[in-house]
């Protein structure tokens, strides 16, 4: 495996603080390598989002970054913590390192700037050196690389579909070249073949540039599509962590499980469609032990008792993956 | 282009209905001017000049409304809107001229500047949402309910009497020929301050309150978490995406008040018997005087329309979305 470049190690994140706070991301241990698709699942309000929104510390008030680390590795230089950074040093270090784009398709742009303006208002933050000729040159370059005609760049983003304002967002997440993007839930406002299209594409330019991504999603089929890890939150923490081809034939969570047999497999048997019985948990008032007890079909007697650990398995390929349950106790704890 | 036409079309419309209107109400008030008149002069009138003020007035003919009606569009294109009752021989054109630059520059400029000054704080308290700015709020919501009247009689209670620097009404010194000089000048700058400071004092707050919540709205959208995101810097989120957006709302309410500039502040004109268009109005119902009535409404229904017509045009270059294509 290649070398980590995002390592996010006992992350907690909170809404509030004190007895009325609630903790939204618990002890979460992740690294995202060099070049990978990492995706991440769950149910709403698992605490994917509040995640991406943590690590990039873009938490609006009353959420609240209670511990841990982000360890981000710059290309040249060494690795430090971004929840330690100064304003002014966080502020050069969004987008050119760490770009985002957000689940609303729809409202991420402006709506009354032009597309060329809110492309190169970012090239005028980061490169202030950079003349006006070739920083409208390189926007026009990269709505070319997502497929959009350089002839938009003076439209309005009313003007544009949700796809192509999607695509445009892609566009702007690249401008800088960043190591890492983060895509939260980038195509639910999307029809699926617009969905299929525009992650085709990332996926393509990913190749080319070399960018990792981090992947949030509550579909957990396209992840198993375009994703080279997979990781499944459930109430905030992660429960299981694999390479998307083994989560896909023999997840070892019974939440995993869960997720994988409430869609249909497109190729193969016919199944039956089961889904995961009770509602997520109330991040108030979490179960004892392992959350999931409650709508576990194979809870047993340490479940309500005590919190499974994050860890390698006993099992064949236990090298690559780590899981929080107790059907899989683990000797050797991630984190 | 064709958006920009069907609003004159629409604003033409409404400025024929409005003079049409403008014409009969008077009309249909009780009481004739001739009357005041000579209530006014106390019976010292002639018969014969009784008669010959009815001849001026254009009321001695028992014509039909219908005709009286086309003459009141002929006249009103050549630029004559009869003569004052109450200030009988001037021309109405000659009161409004002499009154209306009084209140131009009275709430014209206050309007002006608590828009400015409003909006502008409005941006920082929404911005810093949470910070002592937030303090404000229940002073200026407050101020914003308070009728501008009500303060005026206020201030004129506190702060002005015989060795007081704020005169308590007037528009300058008595005796004082209007004129761009070291004498008029002053004293009138003198004379407006208070009534300036209470309009000011109570319309900036509305803008402070609206603008305020409107940054609060605006900041959760979207796009200023990708601004953020963007690494750009504060002031450019603060004012390029958050405040640029939030005062699009804001900027038809100003419009509307740029409108009210002429017929909105009567009440203040009248506490501070401050010689503008609002004052004159006042005058001019006590005396039954209709030609200066209309006269005074048509300016305000015209500035009302014309602003109206001034924010639709701003609007097409704030904000992209109205333009329509082709």
């Amino acid at each position: 495996m290649s070398a980590p470049v995002l390592e996010i190690k006992n992350l907690n994140v909170g809404y509030g603080l004190g007895d009325q706070g609630v903790r939204a991301v618990r002890d979460v241990n992740l690294t995202l390598h060099r070049g990978e698709v990492l995706g991440l699942a769950g149910e709403s309000g698992s605490g994917k989002s509040t995640l991406a929104y943590g690590l990039t510390r873009l938490l609006a008030p009353p959420g609240v970054v209670t511990g841990g680390q982000v360890i981000y590795h710059p290309a040249e230089g060494e690795p430090y913590d971004v929840l330690g950074l100064s304003d002014e040093r966080l502020r050069k270090f969004r987008w050119a390192e760490t770009a985002i784009v957000f689940q609303g398709a729809m409202n991420s742009l402006n709506p009354v700037h032009k597309i060329s303006v809110q492309l190169t208002d970012v090239l005028r933050a980061h490169e202030p050196k950079m003349s006006e000729t070739s920083r409208l040159a390189r926007a026009r370059e990269m709505l070319k690389l997502v497929g959009i005609a350089a002839d938009r760049m003076d439209a309005y983003p009313h003007q544009l579909s949700g796809g192509m304002r999607q695509r445009v967002m892609i566009g702007m997440a690249l401008i800088l070249q960043p190591q890492v993007v983060i895509m939260d839930e980038p195509t639910t406002a999307l029809d699926v073949v617009m969905q299929r299209q525009i992650l085709g594409q990332l996926i393509e330019l990913r190749e080319r540039l070399g960018f990792s991504v981090i992947f949030i999603t509550h579909d957990l089929s396209l992840l198993v599509e375009f994703s080279d890890r997979i990781a499944i939150m459930y109430g905030g923490r992660i429960v299981e962590e694999a390479p998307a081809a083994a989560i896909y034939r023999d997840a070892l969570h019974p939440y995993s499980k869960g997720l994988l047999g409430s869609f249909p497999a497109l190729r193969g048997p016919r199944r039956e469609l089961t889904g995961i019985p009770g509602s997520p948990p109330d991040l108030k008032g979490m179960p004892s032990g392992c959350s999931f007890h409650p709508r576990c079909p194979k809870a047993f007697d340490p479940c309500a008792g005590n919190i499974p650990v994050l860890g390698r398995p006993g099992t064949g390929d236990g090298r690559t993956r780590s899981v929080a349950c107790w059907l899989h106790p683990t000797e050797e704890p991630v984190g | 282009m064709r958006f920009f036409l069907q609003r004159v079309a629409f604003y033409l419309f409404t400025a024929w209905a409005a003079i049409t209107l403008n014409f009969f109400i008077p009309r249909l008030i009780p009481g004739d001017p001739v009357q005041a008149l000579i209530t006014k002069y106390q019976g010292q009138l002639s018969t014969k000049a009784i008669e010959s003020l009815y001849v001026l007035f254009g009321i001695d003919k028992n014509g039909n409304v219908w005709s009286e009606y086309v003459e009141y569009w002929k006249q009103l294109f050549a630029g004559d809107l009869g003569l004052s009752f109450a200030f009988f021989p001037t021309p109405v054109s000659e009161v409004l001229s002499d009154s209306i630059l009084w209140t131009l520059m009275l709430v014209g400029v206050t309007t002006i500047l608590s828009f400015v000054i409003g909006t502008g704080l409005g941006v920082l308290a929404g911005w810093r949402r949470g910070s002592w700015t937030d303090g404000l709020l229940p002073v200026t919501t407050f101020f914003s309910s308070v009728p501008y009247f009500w303060l005026g009689i206020i201030a004129i209670y506190l702060l002005t009497g015989p060795d007081s620097f704020f005169p308590s009404g007037g528009g300058a010194e008595v005796g004082l020929v209007p004129a761009f000089d070291m004498y008029f000048i002053p004293s009138a700058i003198q004379h407006s301050l208070l009534p300036a400071l209470t309009i000011l004092i109570s319309s900036v707050s509305g803008w402070i309150l609206s603008m305020r919540n409107m940054m609060v709205t605006v900041s959760s959208e979207d796009y200023i978490t990708v601004a953020h995101a963007k690494g750009l810097p504060e002031r450019r989120v603060a004012l390029g995406y958050a405040a640029r957006n939030a005062l699009l709302p804001n900027v038809s309410g100003f419009a509307l008040s740029l409108g009210f500039i002429v017929g909105g502040t009567f009440l203040v004109e009248i506490v501070f018997s401050y010689p503008g268009i609002g004052f004159q109005l006042f005058q001019a119902l006590g005396a039954n005087d209709y030609p200066l009535m209309q006269g005074i409404f048509l300016i305000i229904t015209i500035s009302v329309l014309v602003a109206n017509l001034l924010a639709d045009v701003v609007y097409l270059f704030l904000d992209p979305r109205t333009r329509k294509e082709g």
